[in-house]
């Protein structure tokens, strides 16, 4: 409980933070942290159905999506993959932090988190504009040079453009959502709302960073190394 | 301009939610649930009449077999706009929007739900939704369908798809917050002593719906996502001409849209189940049966969505499969109808409003669900499917299930959320022309549709004619039916006798605080030693 | 759920572990396993998603509610996938009865 001056009843029992709506702190962060793992669960089906989709058009179609899968740059997909966990790492530090009431720590962790995203994000975007210099974005550049995709039957390269385009650029999309995120947890973290008392919000969007970091986990392997690279 | 002011109200000083503050700021930017309940009701009441119209343009059309009223291609424009108005707009968010909100507080003594601001950004998120597909409707409309089936959608057709679809989207959104609310506050927030199994079945009912909510909703905003990007790159996701599979938008798309007539119709149940146990003044017989088969359906309606597919070039093996499951499906929903009418036995039953609609539900639920099982049969199906056999089948359960338990529903919790009693004698009237029009309007369609005369057709041949007016003679009498609530509901507000806590006498921690209530939901919160429904034992009913 | 706080040399290890794991998965990839390279990806990518949810994600120590929401995600994502795999995998697989029209198998590429 925050020490207040005396005669501040309603503070007394009233901890900051806590919303009227609740009985006391710990329900309100178990209610914080059970809506932050649903609406995780929503996630977890929305990238789903690409997956689905992805999973069921690579069956059909495999020598177009191994070829397309080919010109994907690994080295910088495995760097990406290293830098996303390493967010993760510094995000749970920064939970760590927050628990453990260390406000200046919080802060540089939660500054580290942002960095090494923001870092992912400009990988990406030079991925992303290395492949309309070679034509290969479905509907908006398509002209992929032919010694590119060797044999392979161009609509199928196509339709795994598509679905890289479309995997990667939603989890790069949620990605710029967690960096606001993390953009106004820092800010209130400067301004010392958060306490070993009182860090849920820290924790929740810790909880979504480290499943954005997750659906990389899978698209690493699934878009760039399942491609017959010997 | 938003002020906190005590007003007088018509009961005396009373401060309750109402006339806790006025102006259209304290409105538009609370996070009360009971306000935010009343925004859908406005809302929803609003879209369920623009698809009313649409329903009312299609049966006058289809008085003549060579169409009354409308181009073919407008034809498919209103039907489309009435499927997706209906499902998205009003058969999903009814109850649990409306009722869900303004009841599941109050029903697990808690003073909120777990996120109200949340709560309030699902109802902005559902409006801006509903002016879009409004946008939509009068720039050209839709005429895919409310299925949005591919290519048609994603390659050829030239209306409004994208607005439309992504207004389905939006309200997608919507929906999974309110289920995400649900979830979380009936984990977190029962008052002391509400155990799981002191429920209300009711609160059983919104938590199904709301895993429904929460697991199906997502893919559909996916599939949505896809046809978009299909229709705006062309790069063959669902055009077999270019390499995709159409079936497979049509596996994503029911993946979701299955499970989605369960979102609509177990809070149905759930509100019938609350009023055949206060209008027979029983406890429900078999409480952990219809608690399980709540849960039953929500899991099991996801495992069905096939049956959909059947004749369209899906694997026959896949087909049995989803056919099995499909039978399986009907089991937990007549577990539920048994123990309905068992309640009833030996009942000390009475006949508002209300009641009539439950029981009405009884039936022709249970009329619309048997005929499910014709078409969960796979032969049956080849036959029976694409022809009004399914509308009139889905309609029995929609409307004759659905809506009648939202309007009972309605009825019943009227005092509690207005403060006022509406004329049960004009509604007991309304509620009988309602179901006179339901049935003139929609078993005819069985006949129809087993006689042959597809569905989505502008056009019919002539034998058909007489049904068809059969038909739409019934629906102007449904839609009669539907506009006299309207008036007396809202005449009660202002001119209805007030209401005091309990005027049904009914159990249920809801009915133990005043009509309306207080901002807070309770001066204290409760604490429940009671079995949930702990009516009185039925005295022998003689006569 | 609230207040179990996990050592900073646990996450650490982790993420190191997590780390290797990358490291593995990639070097794998340019070995010919044939159709097990799929396998081998996919299961090292479960085990770093394991990782990283019972210790980043904190749920080795949460309530069991977590743990069923949790697994309930990942069955259903199953569920999906399971069943609409097996209309595809069992198109043409043997003569359908008369009237059902031939099988479909994958769409003629363009």
């Amino acid at each position: 409980m925050a020490e207040l001056s005396a005669g501040s009843a309603h503070a007394a029992v009233h901890p900051p933070g806590l919303r009227h709506h609740f009985e006391d702190m710990e329900q309100q962060h178990e209610a914080g942290n059970l809506g932050m793992w649903v609406f995780l669960v929503t996630e977890i089906l929305f990238f789903g159905g690409l997956f689905a989709a992805y999973a069921i058009y690579r069956s059909l179609y495999l020598p177009g999506f191994e070829a397309g899968s080919r010109l994907l740059d690994v080295k910088l997909g495995a760097t990406n993959t290293a830098v996303l966990i390493g967010s993760s790492l510094t995000m749970a530090l920064a939970v760590h932090a927050a628990q453990t009431g260390k406000r200046k720590a919080l802060i540089l962790f939660l500054l580290l988190t942002m960095v090494l995203g923001a870092v992912f994000l400009g990988i990406k975007f030079d991925e992303y504009a290395t492949k309309w210099h070679h034509g290969l974005v479905p509907g908006l550049k398509w002209a992929p040079d032919e010694e590119m995709y060797k044999n392979a039957p161009l609509g199928s390269v196509e339709l795994f453009f598509c679905f890289y385009f479309f995997m990667t650029g939603l989890h790069a999309l949620h990605m710029i959502i967690g960096f606001g995120i993390m953009t106004v947890m820092t800010l209130e973290a400067w301004g010392g709302k958060f306490s070993a008392e009182y860090y849920a919000p820290v924790e929740v969007s810790g909880l979504y960073w480290h499943f954005v970091d997750i659906v990389w986990i899978f698209l690493f392997p699934l878009l760039y190394l399942i491609g017959g690279r010997y | 301009m938003s002020t906190a002011a005590v007003v007088e109200s018509p009961a005396g000083s009373r401060v309750h939610y109402l006339n806790a503050s006025y102006g259209i700021k304290s409105w538009l930017f609370t996070t009360d649930h009971k306000r935010i309940a009343l925004l859908y009701l406005g809302s929803i009441t609003f879209m369920f009449f623009i698809g009313g119209a649409a329903a009312t343009l299609i049966r006058l059309h289809l008085i003549e077999p060579t169409g009354a009223l409308v181009q073919p291609e407008t034809y498919n424009k209103l039907f489309t706009v009435h499927g997706v108005v209906m499902i998205f707009f009003f058969l999903i968010p009814s109850i649990p929007a409306v009722l869900g909100n303004f009841l599941v507080p109050l029903m697990v003594g808690a003073r909120d739900l777990a996120f109200p601001r949340i709560n309030l950004l699902s109802w902005y998120l559902y409006t801006i939704a509903a002016l879009l597909a409004l946008y939509a409707v009068v720039s050209g409309g839709v005429d895919t369908g409310w299925t949005f089936y591919t290519p048609y959608s994603s390659t050829y057709a030239h209306t409004q798809v994208i607005a439309t679809a992504l207004a389905a989207f939006i309200a997608g959104f919507s929906s999974i917050l309110t289920g995400l609310n649900f979830i979380v506050t009936i984990h977190k927030m029962r008052a002391p002593g509400l155990t799981w199994f002191r429920l209300p079945l009711f609160i059983w009912a919104m938590y199904a719906t709301s895993i429904i909510q929460i697991l199906g909703t997502p893919v559909l905003a996916i599939t949505i996502v896809l046809l978009a990007a299909e229709r705006l790159l062309h790069v063959g996701i669902f055009d077999p001409k270019i390499g995709g599979d159409p079936i497979l938008f049509q596996h994503l798309f029911w993946f979701y849209s299955h499970p989605a007539v369960y979102i609509m119709i177990l809070p149905g149940m759930g509100v019938v189940s609350e009023l055949i146990a206060c209008f027979a003044r029983k406890r429900i017989f078999g409480y952990s049966m219809i608690a399980f088969s709540s849960l039953a359906i929500a899991v099991l309606g996801f495992l069905v969505w096939g049956h959909h597919m059947f004749v369209t070039g899906q694997s026959v093996y896949a087909g049995l499969i989803f056919s099995v499951l499909s039978f399986m499906v009907a089991i937990p929903s007549a577990i539920k109808v048994f123990n309905w009418t068992a309640t009833l036995y030996k009942g000390s039953i009475s006949y508002e409003a209300p009641m009539l609609y439950a029981l009405g539900f009884i039936g022709l639920f249970t009329m619309g669900g048997l005929t499910g099982l014709f078409l969960a049969s796979l032969a049956t199906d080849v036959h029976l499917t694409g022809t009004y056999f399914i509308v009139a089948h889905f309609h029995y359960i929609m409307v004759g299930g659905a809506v009648m338990a939202y309007l009972g529903g309605i009825h019943f919790w009227w005092p509690k959320i207005t403060g006022r009693l509406y004329p049960d004698g004009s509604a007991r009237f309304a509620a009988l022309i309602i179901f006179v029009g339901f049935n003139l309007t929609f078993f005819p369609q069985f006949v129809l549709g087993y006689l042959g005369m597809p569905r989505r057709y502008a056009v019919y041949p002539a034998e058909f004619q007489v049904l068809n007016v059969m038909s739409s003679a019934g629906a102007s009498i449904l839609g009669i039916g539907y506009l006299i609530p309207l008036i007396y509901l809202i005449w009660s507000i202002r001119y209805g006798p007030v209401a005091g806590p309990n005027p049904w006498g009914a159990k249920g921690l809801e009915w133990e605080t005043p009509s309306p209530p207080p901002t807070e939901n309770f001066e204290e919160i409760p604490i429940v030693t009671e079995e949930a429904y702990a009516y009185a034992e039925p005295e022998d009913v003689h006569g | 759920m609230s207040g179990h706080v996990v050592s900073v040399r646990l996450y650490v290890t982790i993420f190191l572990t997590l780390l290797v794991l990358t490291g593995l998965t990639t070097g794998v990839a340019f070995i010919d396993l044939g159709a097990y390279n799929t396998v081998v990806a996919l299961a090292i990518a479960v085990l770093k998603m394991l990782l990283v949810v019972f210790f980043f994600m904190h749920v080795r120590y949460s309530s069991g509610l977590t743990k069923i929401v949790v697994l309930a995600g990942f069955f259903w994502l199953a569920i999906m996938l399971t069943f609409t795999m097996s209309d595809y995998f069992t198109r043409g697989l043997d003569n359908p009865p008369n009237g059902w029209g031939p099988s479909i198998s994958a769409p003629p590429n363009p």
